[in-house]
């Protein structure tokens, strides 16, 4: 069964739609991501799903229930946000068992279960302290006991780990699915950060706009983008307009100036079922740098000229120009990066293309 | 001159014009006025240098004086729980509107631009004999001649009230600004109504500034004299209308100086009560 619903959902502001007919389920257990840039509409659908805003049309259920007129402080869900939200004035044991006041449990069970709750984010010694003589991260693990003491039916959160900096962030992400999988709990995170949504989602939904542009995956949304826009979002990828030539069994075949003809397997192209225009969609790190004198292997090759090098360490990423198109190249970096002005073979699989339909924008 | 002697010089520097004006305008004199209230007022009239206790005693001990401070006190407090009371919605209003609160701000802001006095008088125009309430009472025939309704301590509250209100709604109004609103939505999603996330939430956090206000109201409506003296009755005199009264009509200094030196110290010991408590800072806050 799902935890959550939403059924055609629309939210208005004035003339401006922030949610257009969206619809989703969400099963029990899951970790979904909403994911797009800010304005997508992602917050307003959490904070709808949480009572806070109302939507202006369709319905939202938490298991089976329809809650649309249900006030947020009796749909029993745990809100994190993204500045924490502890209150200043009271204790962390205080914080923590703020919710557990408003439900029928006796004294030594909520304390208890604050006990137990404190233990579970790691941070069993700092009860009696305030919020602001606590790190960022400790705080965040506070504003997480918080919502999960109360046993939500759904854990709802709001960008929480992007008030913290680069290399706490990466440690929260790990400690918050770690915490999920143990309890359990169905889950709404949104972000606007790619590799967090990569990293810890069971499904993702990618907005924009206002409008769901994908459900999958990670590696659904990853490799196989369902429009332009997922393609540009999520990792550093060509598009190349291309035309689709004819459909066969489990081949698309595809003519793009100057590559020639590039056969992608239909589970790769999902939304692509006839001919006419189209795009090639070729993640940066799916091409393949070599000198021009490599040997021939079962990669399609194309002679570019390097053209921009942006060196990361590990890994540099190339602007390669090939004929009128300029490609970009992630490659991890064996000894030494090509050279700025360098003539390069770029090589890479059809199976590791996707394509859309459409022209290009 | 090192880099280090020269910062610490700057501050100083920089706080000198504002040191200065202070001291000669308000230090000095202050402990001129200390030094008057031990003079003495000789029956001709003069006053005769010297070290007298006989300000202070008369001060002190007539209960004429214990009354009046009293009753300045009463009121002063009953203007600030006014404020209080019709200040905390406005403010919250303010503070949770989305569009123009800037323009609501000004809209608080607006009276300052008219003198004090003037706002007070104007109560004279609306509630007096010949007033605008009188006119609608007259007209609508609802009485037959014109109702008195000045000169009184209510009036006096209502002009203190008018006055002061923007200060109250200011000073909560900027607690309330500070406070995250999504606290109020953190303790809903807990399970609190949003009265009650009200009460456990924002108004705790926003106490400093109402004690602000509260301060501020209660000292300036403590020292009044314009109010009472435009919209109380004969009976209605407040304390700094008796330090007037000595001063500038019987040319008492010693008396005057005395006095005021009284009314000082009970509204310094108010507001050491509220700094030891609550301290400075959230004065300063809603002040500027």
């Amino acid at each position: 069964m799902s935890a959550v619903s939403l059924n055609n959902i629309v939210k208005t502001f004035g003339s401006f739609t922030a949610v257009h007919r969206m619809s989703m389920d969400i099963p029990d257990g899951s970790f979904v991501t909403l994911l797009g840039p800010s304005g997508c509409g992602k917050t307003t659908t959490l904070r709808m799903i949480a009572g806070l805003i109302d939507p202006t049309e369709g319905d939202i259920t938490i298991k089976g229930q329809r809650i649309n007129d249900v006030p947020i402080h009796r749909r029993n869900l745990g809100l994190v946000f993204q500045n924490y939200a502890l209150f200043p004035h009271k204790t962390i044991a205080e914080n923590v068992a703020f919710g557990l006041k408003y439900r029928d449990i006796s004294k030594t069970d909520a304390e208890k279960k604050v006990r137990d709750a404190l233990e579970l984010v790691q941070l069993p010694h700092v009860s009696d302290r305030y919020p602001k003589q606590l790190s960022g991260g400790q705080q965040q693990r506070i504003a997480l006991a918080r919502a999960i003491v109360i046993e939500p039916d759904v854990l709802l959160l709001d960008e929480p780990l992007s008030a913290l900096d680069a290399n706490l962030r990466e440690d929260m992400r790990v400690e918050l699915k770690r915490i999920q999988h143990r309890i359990g709990i169905t889950t709404v995170f949104v972000t606007h950060d790619q590799s967090e949504a990569l990293a810890m989602s069971d499904r993702i939904v990618v907005m924009s706009n206002g409008r769901v542009e994908q459900i999958g995956t990670p590696q659904d949304v990853y490799n196989t983008p369902a429009s332009e826009f997922v393609s540009r979002f999520l990792g550093v990828s060509n598009i190349l307009p291309a035309t689709c030539q004819a459909v066969n069994g489990q081949e698309l075949s595809l003519e793009l100036p100057h590559f020639g003809k590039v056969n992608v397997p239909k589970e790769k192209a999902p939304n692509l079922s006839q001919p006419g225009p189209a795009q090639l969609v070729i993640r940066a790190e799916k091409l393949l740098l070599t000198e021009k004198s490599a040997p021939v292997d079962d990669r399609i090759a194309l002679d570019g000229k390097v053209e921009a090098v942006d060196y990361q360490g590990q890994a540099a990423r190339y602007f390669v120009r090939v004929g009128d198109q300029q490609l970009q190249v992630i490659n991890m970096i064996d000894q030494h990066p090509f050279q700025e002005g360098s003539d390069v073979s770029v090589r890479f699989r059809p199976r590791d293309c996707a394509a859309l339909p459409g022209a290009a924008t | 001159m090192s880099v280090e002697a020269r910062e610490k010089r700057q501050p100083w520097i920089l706080l000198s014009p504002a040191l200065t004006a202070v001291g000669l305008l308000l230090f000095i004199p202050l402990v001129f006025i200390v030094v008057y209230s031990f003079w003495l007022r000789t029956a001709t009239g003069a006053d005769q240098a010297g070290f007298y206790l006989d300000n202070w005693n008369e001060a002190l001990t007539d209960p004429f004086y214990r009354d009046i401070l009293l009753g300045t006190l009463r009121i002063a407090a009953i203007t600030t729980i006014a404020c209080a009371v019709m200040g905390y919605p406005a403010a919250y209003f303010i503070a949770r509107s989305r569009g123009n609160k800037a323009l609501l701000l000004l809209l608080l802001m607006l009276p300052f631009w008219i003198s004090y006095i003037i706002r007070t008088m104007s109560w004279i125009n609306i509630l007096g004999v010949s007033g605008a309430v009188n006119w609608v009472l007259l007209n609508l025939g609802i009485v037959s001649e014109p109702v008195q309704m000045l000169y009184n301590e209510p009036t006096v509250i209502l002009g203190l009230v008018h006055f002061l209100l923007p200060f109250m709604v200011l000073n909560v109004y900027v607690a309330l600004e500070g406070i995250d609103v999504s606290l109020e939505d953190a303790a809903c999603s807990l399970g609190s109504t949003r009265w009650q996330a009200f009460r456990e939430v924002t108004l705790p956090l926003s106490l400093p500034g109402l004690a602000a206000g509260g301060l501020l109201c209660f000292v300036l409506s403590a020292g009044t004299y314009i109010t009472p003296l435009v919209l109380g009755g004969p009976t209605d005199a407040m304390f700094a209308n008796l330090v007037f009264e000595a001063i500038i009509t019987q040319l008492n200094w010693p008396l005057g100086s005395a006095l005021s030196l009284m009314l000082l110290a009970v509204l310094g010991a108010l507001v050491l009560i509220y700094n030891h408590y609550l301290g400075m800072g959230q004065l300063m806050k809603g002040l500027g």
